[in-house]
């Protein structure tokens, strides 16, 4: 016994043992499967990698076919991206230059495309609203959906399935179907364009989801914890805050990201129900207009501000994807 | 799977924890969020739904009204919507069967781990998150005919002899579909990893001694593919199905981000069209309405049907 023990394996045995596992045929099918996985990653994520390549190439490298994988890469896309210019006169132009010496990495930039910047883009104030609707709908969703979610997880509530029901149903309400009326219903209002009705819209529009997500999240919970507190002499209060919250601090903050990537990706609604004051980033990075159609590199720059963030929160939440994508309704 | 064990124990403790609060506090908690959707969600549907039975246009000083059942009338008489409705219906079979096959293909590769394959996944993942519209640019990019990477990667060198994918030509001729293609080629990249992730859930939960047994009595891969993985994935599958023929129906961002619809009419989906009418200069908003509603009762119809399944699939799990 204690001869066989010595020679026996030291560590766990983590390979698969299974005979049809390692059969030599088997490991071959493996290398072929990595190196097919290999490719075709890598061929789903050439759109991306064209993206952040146009955002650095100059207006020329852009234009010229066949497409160019090397070039000299440039900050001009974010120049026009972010910057109101105006064209130069030859005879400013030398002027300008004549004083290059004390001018910013920016202006000595557009100075090289032959213009002057007059100050930010409209661009500019347009992520200021996106951050600004985003973020405020985002902690306003989640903090109803949070009550609502913890109500519907821990009472009894007549009526309750049908409650939900009618809760994930209003997300499966076609945009454009829900903006006719909401847009006569800004009308009287004055919420047209204004910051307000983008917020509560945005809000309502991720209500439904966090909802469900956090409900999910708030079910996996023991409810054993609270009634000891509430034995202890808690009220319900002190035990959500005290003894749920803390338990939760995952789930409410994918929720979180996950609002606040749908809010800041959102489209049809900010195209259809503003205009300039209240205009969102995503409407108006598809119509950035150059000298000769789209200004590809300031497209291609204003994308990256879609992508880093969603690339990011995609590894970061990668375990919670799939109930974010199915309204919490697969788990595993 | 923690959501039963969850569940069990909770029908363990139900009647002491069901009765420990307040009325009031579960009225405070959950009426402000259904107050919200009251005043967003259902006041707008009733009055879309009168609106669809007057004659109103937004931007006009006039007082809707009241036509009867005309609009409906008008929208099932006019020959250009059901063509938009065809359109629309294509467009959702040829990108939901393309990227459940996709979808269902990376999930294979993805499944068993190797070294690396948890950032790949990942990768794949990521498109699925962008933005609609970004991703629709993305893919306008790509197409360009003279200097996109679509084109050059498929081994066009000329742009006067390859296909100029979002005008519908091919080598200065004209090729009716090719713009849908693109579109649906563009929507596949971005949700394939969609119906990946759903199937990668169902791989993950089928017991590994299915597979022991059926190696033990020599099953093909073959048989072993159409006889547990399968049938043991069906319902996940399912879900993803379902959940992106809604999308589908709904689809107006990526669209609008490549082709607003164009060349001609050839990728106006129902609800770009009805974008036009609506907003677009027409401010018909009677006539428009009244399409909503019919759009609406579609994607109701789709939306049962899976809520149904949810539904069975919880009262099993």
């Amino acid at each position: 016994m204690a001869q066989f023990e010595e020679t026996g394996p030291r560590t766990p045995v983590v390979e698969p043992t299974r005979v049809d596992k390692v059969h030599p045929r088997a490991k071959i099918g493996k290398s072929v499967r990595v190196t097919i996985t290999l490719i075709v990653t890598f061929i789903m994520i050439i759109p991306v990698l064209v993206m952040i390549m146009t955002a650095f190439k100059s207006r020329a490298d852009i234009v010229t076919p066949p497409p160019k994988v090397f070039f000299n890469p440039t900050l001009e896309g974010f120049l026009y991206l972010f910057t109101d210019r105006s064209i130069q006169s030859p005879a400013n132009l030398e002027i300008e230059r004549a004083k290059s010496e004390e001018l910013g990495y920016w202006d000595k930039l557009a100075l090289s495309v032959g213009q002057k910047i007059n100050g930010p883009s409209d661009y500019v104030g347009r992520l200021k609203n996106s951050v600004i609707i985003a973020g405020t709908s985002t902690i306003l969703s989640v903090v109803l959906g949070l009550f609502t979610a913890y109500a519907f997880s821990r009472f009894k509530i007549v009526g309750k399935d049908d409650l939900l029901f009618f809760i994930l149903s209003t997300r499966m309400l076609p945009g454009v179907v829900v903006t006719i009326p909401l847009f006569l219903l800004y009308k009287q209002l004055g919420w047209n364009d204004t910051y307000i009705g983008m917020i509560i819209l945005y809000t309502v529009f991720n209500l439904s989801f966090s909802v469900w997500l956090l409900m999910g999240f708030l079910d996996e919970i023991p409810v054993e914890y609270e009634e000891a507190a509430l034995v202890d002499g808690y009220t319900r209060m002190q035990a959500f805050f005290k003894i749920v919250l803390p338990q939760a601090v995952t789930g409410i903050a994918a929720t979180t990201v996950f609002c606040l990537i749908f809010a800041w990706n959102e489209y049809a609604f900010a195209l259809m129900l503003t205009s300039e004051k209240a205009r969102t980033a995503p409407p108006s990075i598809a119509t950035m207009l150059g000298s000769g159609g789209l200004e590809w590199s300031a497209i291609a720059a204003g994308s990256l501000g879609f992508l880093i963030p969603v690339a990011i929160v995609t590894f970061v939440l990668r375990d919670y994807l799939l109930r974010g994508v199915t309204f919490g309704a697969v788990r595993k | 799977m923690t959501a039963s064990t969850s569940q069990l124990k909770r029908t363990a403790v139900k009647p002491r924890q069901r009765h420990l609060s307040s009325r009031g506090l579960v009225y405070l908690f959950i009426w402000p969020t259904l107050l919200l959707l009251i005043a967003m969600n259902v006041f707008p549907l009733f009055y879309s739904l009168y609106l669809g039975f007057t004659d109103y246009s937004a931007i006009a000083r006039q007082a809707p009204e009241w036509v009867g059942f005309q609009n409906f009338a008008n929208i099932l008489n006019d020959k250009n919507l059901w063509q938009y409705f065809a359109t629309t219906g294509r467009y959702a079979l040829m990108t939901v069967t393309l990227q459940t096959l996709v979808g269902f293909g990376l999930a294979m590769l993805v499944h068993e781990k190797f070294k690396g394959s948890g950032i790949l996944t990942t990768l794949i993942l990521i498109p699925m998150m962008i933005s609609p519209v970004v991703v629709g640019l993305f893919w306008k990019l790509m197409y360009n005919p003279t200097f996109g990477f679509f084109n050059a990667l498929l081994g066009f060198t000329d742009p006067s002899k390859s296909p100029d994918w979002l005008a519908s030509r091919f080598a200065g001729q004209p090729m009716p579909g090719l713009a849908l293609w693109a579109v649906v080629i563009a929507d596949v990249w971005m949700w394939a990893p969609f119906v990946m992730l759903l199937v990668l859930s169902g791989l993950k939960a089928i017991p590994d001694y299915l597979y022991e047994a059926a190696a033990v009595d020599r099953a093909s891969s073959w048989f072993q593919f159409w006889r547990i993985t399968l049938p043991q994935v069906a319902p996940l599958l399912l879900i993803a199905v379902l959940f992106r023929t809604i999308e589908a129906f709904k689809s107006f961002d990526l669209v609008m981000g490549m082709t607003g619809g164009g060349p001609g009419v050839q990728t106006e989906l129902i609800s770009v069209d009805l974008y036009r009418i609506a907003f677009l200069g027409q401010f018909r908003t009677g006539p428009a309405s009244a399409l909503a509603y019919i759009i609406l009762i579609i994607i109701i119809a789709i939306s049962n049907l899976y809520i149904k399944y949810l539904n069975k699939s919880k009262g099993e799990g």
